[in-house]
Order: C-alpha cells, then structure tokens, then sequence
C-alpha cells in the first residue's frame, strides 16, 4: 500500500506499506525519520512520542493507514534550522539527557504540555509526561528542563 | 492483508457485512498492540477513523449519545459536567498518548474484564448501541459483557455509539493499579446513587464486569437519607461487594488481595458519593 502524509510541513510518500505497520515503522524505516524512538512497541514508554494532526500520540500505535492524508509532526519537525526549540535547549541545559533514548518522546509531550498550559504546576507537568519513560535520569533533571522551557 | 478505509458508517457497515474477519480499528492502543506482537494476524482492518458520525457525541432528553470513537481525551474535557463517572474512568486511562487515541467504542470491542469504562457504563445504565447492514439495535450495557474478551456483537455488527443518562445523582469511580499513571487496572469499582437508588458494579474481579445485586439492595435499604454515614454501614457494604467478586490470581494481585482492595474502594467511594450529596442536599436547604 502507498501512504501519503505530511510530515513536518512537507508532503511525503511511502511505498510498499505493509498494511499492519505502524506509523513509528514508516517514520523510522520508510522515511529515514530516526528521531521517534522505538523501544516497547506497546504504548507503555512514550519515547515515539509525535504530534498526529496536534494530539501527540504513540506513533507505534497508530496503523500506517491511518495517517493517510494526516499531519505528523516529529521531534525533528521542531527545531527551526539550527536553532532548538526552547523544550530542546532545556533539556540540553539542564542536563536532563543522558543516553538520550527518552528524549524525543518526552520533548513532544513537553512541548504540547507548554502549547495547552504555559506555566505548569508540578503536578501538571508529572502529569503529562506520565506516558514517557526514562531510565537514566531519574527525571528530576526533566522536570527542571520542563520548568524550564516554560519561562523561555 | 487488507486494509478498508470507509469514508462513512453506511460504508462501514457494508464493509463488515462482506467482510466479517476485518477487524475494527479506532484508536489503535489494543489492536495494534497485538498486530506489533503477532498476536493477531487479521484478513482485514477497518479504520474508523475516517467515519464522521463515529467521532460526534450529541445530547437530547434522554441523555448523551457517545459516538464509539470518540477519544477519552474529549470525554473528559467535553463531558465531565454530564457524565462525571465516565470522566473520572476516561482519566485513569494509561497516558496522555493514549487518552489522545483511545475510546469507549474500543474499550467495549476488547471487552477486557479490567476495561476501566465498564463499571461505569454497568452502573450509570448505559445502552450500546450496535449496528449493521441489517439495521441497528440497542444492548443494555449488562447483557454485553459475555466473557474473558467476548461481547454480544454479532460479526457484521460495529458499535456505532454509547447512550448515557445525564448525571442527577452523584457518581464515582475509583481503581486500584500498582503505580498512579499507566496501568491496568487490579481491581475497581463504580458506583451511582440518584433518586433513592443505588448502582455499583465491580471490573477486573471476575471474567466479566459486573454489577453487585446484594451490595446495592442492603445499602438502599439503609442509606440514612439527609445524616452522615455510619462506619458500620460502610464496612457491611464493603464486604458484600468483596463477596460478589470471583477474582483470579495472576501476576498483578492475588484474588485475596482483589477481594480486599474491593471491599475498601466500596467503602471509599461510597463515602465521596455520600458527601457530594449532602453537599448538594445543604446547598440547597
Ligand atoms: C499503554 C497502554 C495503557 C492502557 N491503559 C489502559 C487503562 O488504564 N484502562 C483501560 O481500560 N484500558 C487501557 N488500555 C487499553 C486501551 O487503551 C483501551 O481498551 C481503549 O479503550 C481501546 O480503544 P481504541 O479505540 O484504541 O481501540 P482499538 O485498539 O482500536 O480497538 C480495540 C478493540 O475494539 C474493537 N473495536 C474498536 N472500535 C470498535 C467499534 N466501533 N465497533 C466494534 N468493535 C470495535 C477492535 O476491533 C478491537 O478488538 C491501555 C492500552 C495501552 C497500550
Ligand atoms: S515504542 Fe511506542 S510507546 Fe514505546
Ligand atoms: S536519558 Fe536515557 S532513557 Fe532517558
């Protein structure tokens, strides 16, 4: 099957879709897209965290097909050119990367947290980012990134 | 493989009559959990996402009608003040990500004993309302749930929307899981009171969800209508919930725990729903 999708602003093309893939498959294999990660593959982790039409979602629960004609956006559709997205810069400041792994998925959720409510209590933030997992950094340092990016 | 993309519900059901192994799929959180897993290797899936009339929820005399894929994340910011028990189950739905996706409609089509929306459609009364090529029909929410993942739609049947009584009375729903966010639920219980009437009803503690008849009938014989509640009366209630559930051991509790845990969650949400009306009843007066 042939999907077509925007993604990140720009019409793409994928061919030869099995119809059961997921979206996380299409984006990672089909489009040279590797910044979703791929760990669980069962919703449990978040780290393919992207937005699907402004909701962000777990792109490896989401069939290929369904985002025929959609808008997807991934963690590298936020950057302008060489300049990050104030979520990325903080979690570079405030040191809440260590492999990296979480990243992507926790910075989507993040960004969409900041979009909806722009100075988050605790309890919102934790709330959030409660479908991302992290396994290095005790997510301290992300909470920070999180208070963070919402004064920027 | 195929995958059927229907445009509308009239296509839909036309699709599903032709094809009756095509499997249904809104969200996504369950179906392709197990497609990811090889669990589940089907002719045919059938997106909903395209069918219009699935994603509208509207309201009239009776109640609200919940088209079946409407995701958990509108349920709760769009109809928390009508259907606050629904609400309540929708939040404790694994993540932001998935309440994004998921819906009651694919909540009812995994008929998952541990479903958090059933016990709340068992207590607030709540109609399925299926349909076909063949015309549409409405299942009470208690002749629904049939077994371990079994439900009383036919194969050519897709559940097209959920009808719910507005809320009078006062609702609530409340689960035990091992951690706050992103679990299955162990156990969890449902309860609504309104016009003298009492509804509870437990998930995840037998094959199926399901309501407790003796549970309900003691406590609206005795509920002290206008004055606080008892202990006595809260604990008597506990304990015959506890006695309607026939829990399994498994990884996640052992069926002593899960008759335990009911037993306090009765007691406890009993306890919230009885404030929310004296609240409401000295509000008034
Ligand atoms: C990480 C994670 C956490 C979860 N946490 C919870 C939780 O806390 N509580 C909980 O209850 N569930 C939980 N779930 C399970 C799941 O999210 C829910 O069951 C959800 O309601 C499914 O809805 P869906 O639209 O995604 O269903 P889908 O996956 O699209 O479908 C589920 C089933 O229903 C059928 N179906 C869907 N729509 C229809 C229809 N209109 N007519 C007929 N059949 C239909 C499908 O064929 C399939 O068999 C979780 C899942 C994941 C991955
Ligand atoms: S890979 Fe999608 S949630 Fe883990
Ligand atoms: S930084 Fe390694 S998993 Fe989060």
């Amino acid at each position: 099957m042939r999907v077509n999708v925007t993604v990140n602003g720009e019409d793409k093309q994928a061919d030869d879709v099995w119809e059961g893939e997921s979206l996380l498959y299409v984006l990672r294999e089909r489009l040279g897209l590797p910044g979703s990660k791929n760990a669980c593959e069962q919703g449990e982790c978040g780290s393919c965290t992207v937005y699907l039409d402004d909701l962000p979602v777990c792109s490896c629960l989401v069939a290929a097909g369904q985002v025929e004609g959609r808008e997807v956006r991934t963690v590298e559709g936020l950057a302008e050119g060489d300049r990050l997205d104030p979520v990325q810069q903080s979690f570079v400041d405030a040191g809440a990367v260590q492999c990296g792994f979480c990243t992507p998925g926790l910075v989507v959720a993040a960004h969409d947290l900041l979009n909806r409510v722009p100075d988050p209590s605790d309890e919102e933030i934790r709330e959030a980012l409660a479908g991302n997992l992290c396994r290095c950094t005790g997510y301290e340092k992300i909470l920070d990134a999180v208070r963070m990016a919402g004064t920027r | 493989m195929d995958f059927l993309r229907p445009q509308n519900l009239a296509e839909a059901l036309a699709f599903k009559a032709e094809r009756p192994e095509a499997v249904p799929i809104a969200g996504g959180t369950d179906v392709m959990v197990e497609l990811n897993f090889d669990h589940r290797r089907p002719g045919a899936l059938l997106d909903l996402n395209r069918v219009g009339e699935l994603a509208e929820w509207s309201t009239s005399d009776s109640g609200v009608r919940l088209g079946a894929a409407v995701p958990y994340t509108r349920v709760i910011t769009e109809l928390g003040d009508r259907l606050p028990g629904l609400a309540m189950a929708s939040r404790t739905v694994g993540s932001p990500q998935i309440r994004n996706r998921g819906t009651v409609g694919g909540n009812l089509g995994a008929a998952s004993p541990a479903g958090d929306t059933h016990p709340v459609l068992l207590v607030t009364g709540a109609e399925i309302e299926a349909a076909s090529a063949r015309g549409t029909r409405r299942i009470p929410a208690e002749e629904f749930y049939l077994g371990v993942k079994r439900n009383a739609l036919a194969e050519d049947e897709l559940i097209t929307a959920v009808h719910l009584p507005v809320s009078e009375g006062a609702q609530q729903f409340s689960k035990v899981g091992t951690r706050n966010a992103m679990v299955i639920a162990v156990c969890s219980f449902a309860i609504a009171i309104e016009g003298f009437q009492v509804r509870a009803a437990i998930g995840s503690a037998a094959p199926t969800p399901r309501r407790v008849p003796e549970a309900e009938e003691f406590l609206a014989e005795e509920l002290p209508w206008g004055a606080p509640l008892p202990d006595s009366l809260k604990r008597r209630f506990g304990e015959l919930v506890a006695a309607a559930a026939d829990p399994i051991d498994d990884v996640r509790g052992t069926a002593a725990y899960r008759k335990h845990a009911l037993s306090v969650l009765a007691r406890r949400t009993l306890g919230w729903a009885w404030q929310e009306i004296l609240g409401r009843d000295s509000a008034c007066a």
